[in-house]
């Protein structure tokens, strides 16, 4: 069953075309990827499906459970179960760890806060004081967002670039937690041009210049991505191919 | 009988209650000192004027009080005038911290008037919060000025909050002479409403070697609120250390200025300033949106974030 589908979705800005005429049907309940090289257009189209500003004038649909989104706002679309996070976290002065894990969930058990740090390898005693602010690290500020996204349970998450600039032990914890969203009946998109990301879903789609390239089992594009895009010298010009 | 009235009326502005024998407390109503308890090594004298009273803060030397004197200043009624002329001396090696609520629960017409001058002497420490309760409208004009010295190896900080009720109109002005080897750490966190005036100038000259300041102001602003804070660090010794740090998020019609003066005098003393003045940070707000909550709750979110 498709859980979301992208039809005919052209993006333009700035005379540019940023996404061209992509098809996209995601399943529900498996890991996504969504891969290509920098500029590929792949966090735009992420931006665009979770309706951010600046990415809401397009043609085309956006369907999820059947039902067109595409002229709904940014909090109608997460309140369907939609969510999207950031590859750069926002942080957030003086608002405690506490509240920023349970900004998105309707029952605010504050057992589920605790749970939801251990899921990403986070000490409650330590985190549950401190602030979302830039006294965290990087992959810190990372597994909170993380830790937000356990606790909200959506029907479908966006994962913008998981990896990028977070420690190895990090990285972990972010794989782990992928699998258990998957686990829980969470429907993952990964947006990434790190190999290793995509090894981590079951299906996914090339994007190169704004087009979608190819599509399909992640053996099958990983052997794509490595064999063809790594050494494509037609940055931002795909060829026929 | 009406005393006690008063008082009581005075506390629960505060949501506070009975407090044990080790906790030290005062409680002034316009020019009345309506309640008082005080602990070992803690002298407070106070003379009552028309409109206010003087009072004389004192910490022996050596003193180390254990828990927060709570004070306790404002007016119950809608119209009134409290002014307050405090000197406070920490003497040697001493430390308290106080926490002074300032009520004005049903102003429409207050002026609260506050002259300060602390000293802080060689090797003591005192933490000053004040926290300030007004009623939805405003009406309250509070004029706190204050000079501190702060000796040797000595430390102070202050913050000044004003979250609940509208502001009316604030002109806080707090300046602080730091010697050697001292720190003052100055936060105001305030959120203006409705034609709220907020005026903050905030000073720090870093006199002696090694000497300390910074210097917070975290401003939220919406309606026809207006706010101007003026912070200022001088360096004038080597090895001292300042940093000035002024947010406003400005909502409606209000409006924010922010006026950093940052200047050295020697060239081994460091001195950093950053401003950031605007409408709710667009990232931050879209990060909330993607959680389901509506705009709203999204800004006071980050509002309630700023301010803690």
């Amino acid at each position: 069953m498709n859980i979301l589908e992208i039809k005919n979705l052209t993006l333009k800005k700035d005379n540019r075309i940023l996404l061209d005429n992509i098809n996209i049907e995601i399943w529900a309940g498996y890991v996504h990827a969504i891969v290509g090289p920098n500029g590929a257009g792949k966090s735009t189209l992420a931006n665009t499906i979770m309706g951010l500003s600046g990415y809401r004038d397009f043609s085309g649909d956006i369907l999820y459970e059947g039902r067109s989104i595409k002229n709904l706002s940014i909090d109608e679309r997460a309140r369907l179960g939609i969510t999207l996070v950031f590859q750069e976290p926002a942080r957030f002065e003086g608002l405690p760890v506490d509240d920023f894990i349970l900004a998105g969930v309707k029952d605010k058990k504050t057992n589920l806060i605790d749970e939801a740090l251990l899921k990403v390898g986070l000490d409650p005693i330590k985190y549950r004081q401190r602030s979302v602010d830039k006294t965290l690290s990087g992959g810190e500020r990372k597994r909170i967002e993380l830790a937000s996204i356990y606790a909200m349970k959506p029907k479908l998450v966006f994962l913008d670039e998981p990896d990028s600039g977070v420690d190895i032990d990090s990285v972990k914890y972010i794989f782990e937690i992928i699998k258990e969203f998957k686990k829980n009946g969470t429907t993952v998109i990964l947006v990434t041009h790190s190999q290793e990301v995509l090894k981590q879903s079951d299906h996914g789609f090339l994007l190169c210049a704004g087009k979608l390239i190819c599509k399909g089992e992640v053996n099958k594009l990983f052997e794509y991505f490595t064999g063809k895009c790594a050494p494509c010298n037609h940055v931002g010009k795909p060829d026929k191919e | 009988m009406e005393k006690d009235k008063i008082l009581n009326e005075l506390l629960n502005s505060i949501g506070m209650h009975k407090m044990g024998p080790d906790i030290a407390h005062v409680e002034i109503h316009g020019n009345e000192v309506l309640g008082a308890h005080l602990v070992e090594g803690l002298f407070v004298e106070s003379e009552s004027f028309k409109d206010g009273v003087n009072i004389k803060i004192r910490v022996k030397k050596d003193t180390k009080i254990k828990n927060p004197v709570r004070f306790c200043f404002g007016l119950i009624p809608e119209n009134g005038i409290q002014k307050l002329n405090i000197n406070t001396v920490i003497e040697e090696n001493a430390s308290a911290s106080f926490i002074a609520n300032c009520t004005f629960p049903n102003a429409k017409n207050i002026q609260h008037l506050m002259n300060a001058t602390i000293t802080i002497e060689k090797g003591a420490e005192l933490k000053y919060f004040e926290r300030h309760i007004h009623g939805p409208e405003g009406g309250v004009t509070i004029v706190p000025v204050t000079k501190v010295i702060v000796k040797e190896n000595a430390r102070y900080s202050t913050e000044f909050e004003l979250i609940k009720g509208a502001a009316g109109v604030i002109e806080l002005d707090y300046k602080a002479e730091v010697e050697k080897d001292s720190t003052v750490d100055m936060k105001a966190r305030i959120f203006g409403r409705l034609k709220d005036k907020i005026h903050i100038k905030e000073a720090a000259h870093l006199l002696g070697q090694g000497s300390v300041g910074v210097l917070t102001s975290h401003i939220a602003l919406k309606d026809d609120a207006d706010a101007t804070v003026e912070n200022e660090i001088i360096a004038d010794a080597p090895f001292a250390r300042g940093h000035v740090d002024c947010k406003e998020i400005v909502q409606g019609r209000a409006k924010a200025r922010a006026v950093p003066v940052v200047q050295v005098n020697d060239p081994r003393a460091h001195v950093t300033h950053e401003a950031a003045i605007g409408s709710v940070d667009t990232k931050q707000l879209e990060t909330l949106l993607t959680r389901g909550l509506t705009e709203d709750e999204a800004i006071e979110m980050i509002i309630a974030g700023l301010l803690k």
